[in-house]
């Protein structure tokens, strides 16, 4: 069943920012320590005991792939509700440090990025179960 | 008539959202195509479009939630907020791939510890430069270059004046819409095509939303490697902007 797979999401959810809050007081940080982060990686162990003893039919994966695919535009709403015009009225100070921040951290992206073995490889597009055709499109366009 | 309408969305929040969402996307794809020839993704310009709508509603309402401060709007907030992003966030784990992930772990958690300190000296710098130069004011204003929760978090705890905390979150919110804007764009000079160089940016780039937001807008398939990485951004900042970094910057100041 589909609410399955939402279920199992949740729980991982739930469960990774309840440990994200506890972490971040035994810490002492008025924050959630990764969280979201722990809450993935539970996801993905969940994910690899489930598929080994069979308990993963289509159907729960789909409860979970559909929330992935909403990704995008629950991305989009979140940009329409920025407090942009907080952010236009920093002045130079906020738009200097701003602009300073992300040109030194690119710089230094493009250089990691480059450096050492990179092995790692993303799977075909045609891999996942809930396939945009905007996606189909770049992908063409980034491997010609 | 117009009145049973505007009710009957007003009522409906999210499930406005969804349509104007929807809408949107719609829009996005038929620019894409059309205008850039499936140059600049439609992801990009859906995010884009958001943006421009969170200034007009910021503008109408005055108000600090963008379009969702508009009431026919509301259920943008509840779309775009931290639980449905999280929980969309956490679902995209399930395309991670464990073996991809494993190899970039160390090189990501380096990442993440310079994502954190290169903006705070950048931040710090410039606040000094334009004379805000006691330790408080710059470690704050260099917390809101790491993230703009990362900012009002160290503000609050070392003690800063509001219109220093206002600008440590002016500071981060430019940075994410930078991050958000610019990535599709810089993509090939950031070298972004694996889930190393994901998690590379993850770490850097900093703020889960500017990082979800540029990624999708390059190729989907990079989102859960970054956000994994990202993810972590807010509370290291958090940890160490009013301990270690505020420290480092008295003793410098002083």
């Amino acid at each position: 069943m589909v609410i399955y797979g939402t279920a199992l999401l949740a729980f991982c959810h739930l469960a990774g920012l309840f440990l994200g809050d506890l972490l971040g007081s035994l810490i002492g940080v008025k924050s959630n320590v990764g969280g979201v982060g722990i809450a993935m990686l539970m996801l993905i162990s969940l994910r690899i005991y489930l598929h080994k003893r069979g308990l993963l039919p289509k159907e729960t994966e789909a409860g979970v792939g559909f929330w992935g695919a909403m990704y995008i535009p629950v991305v989009v709403a979140m940009a329409a509700q920025q407090n942009v015009v907080v952010a236009l009225k920093g002045g130079p100070v906020a738009l200097l440090s701003a602009i300073g921040a992300a040109l030194l951290c690119a710089c230094v992206i493009a250089a990691i990025s480059r450096t050492g073995r990179d092995t790692t490889t993303l799977p075909p597009v045609h891999h996942h179960e809930f396939v945009e055709e905007e996606d189909l499109v770049t992908a063409g366009v980034s491997h010609a | 008539m117009l009145e049973m309408f505007n009710r009957v969305v007003a009522h409906n929040g999210l499930v406005t959202a969804f349509a104007l969402v929807g809408v949107i996307m719609w829009l996005s794809a038929v620019l894409s195509r059309r205008l850039t020839f499936g140059h600049v993704h439609g992801s990009a310009i859906a995010i884009i479009i958001g943006l421009v709508l969170a200034y007009v509603g910021g503008t109408v309402t005055g108000g600090e939630k963008g379009l969702a401060d508009l009431s026919l709007f509301a259920g943008v907030g509840l779309m775009g907020g931290a639980m449905l992003r999280d929980f969309a966030i956490v679902a995209t784990a399930f395309e991670v791939q464990v073996t991809e992930a494993r190899k970039a772990g160390l090189i990501g958690t380096v990442s993440l510890f310079l994502g954190t300190i290169i903006p705070f000296i950048v931040g710090a710098s410039i606040a000094w430069a334009f004379g805000y130069s006691d330790a408080v004011s710059m470690t704050t204003i260099g917390a809101g270059a790491v993230t703009y929760i990362v900012g009002p978090v160290t503000g609050a705890a070392i003690g800063a004046s509001s219109d220093v905390v206002a600008l440590s979150i002016a500071t981060g919110l430019i940075k994410a819409i930078i991050v958000m804007v610019a990535t599709p764009f810089a993509a090939g000079f950031l070298g972004l095509k694996t889930p190393r160089s994901a998690m590379i940016f993850g770490g850097l780039a900093g703020t889960v939303s500017g990082v979800s937001a540029g990624l999708a807008a390059t190729d989907r398939r990079l989102v859960p490697y970054g956000a994994l990485v990202a993810t972590f951004h807010t509370g290291l900042g958090c940890l160490l902007g009013p301990s270690l970094l505020f420290f480092a910057t008295r003793a410098l100041v002083a």
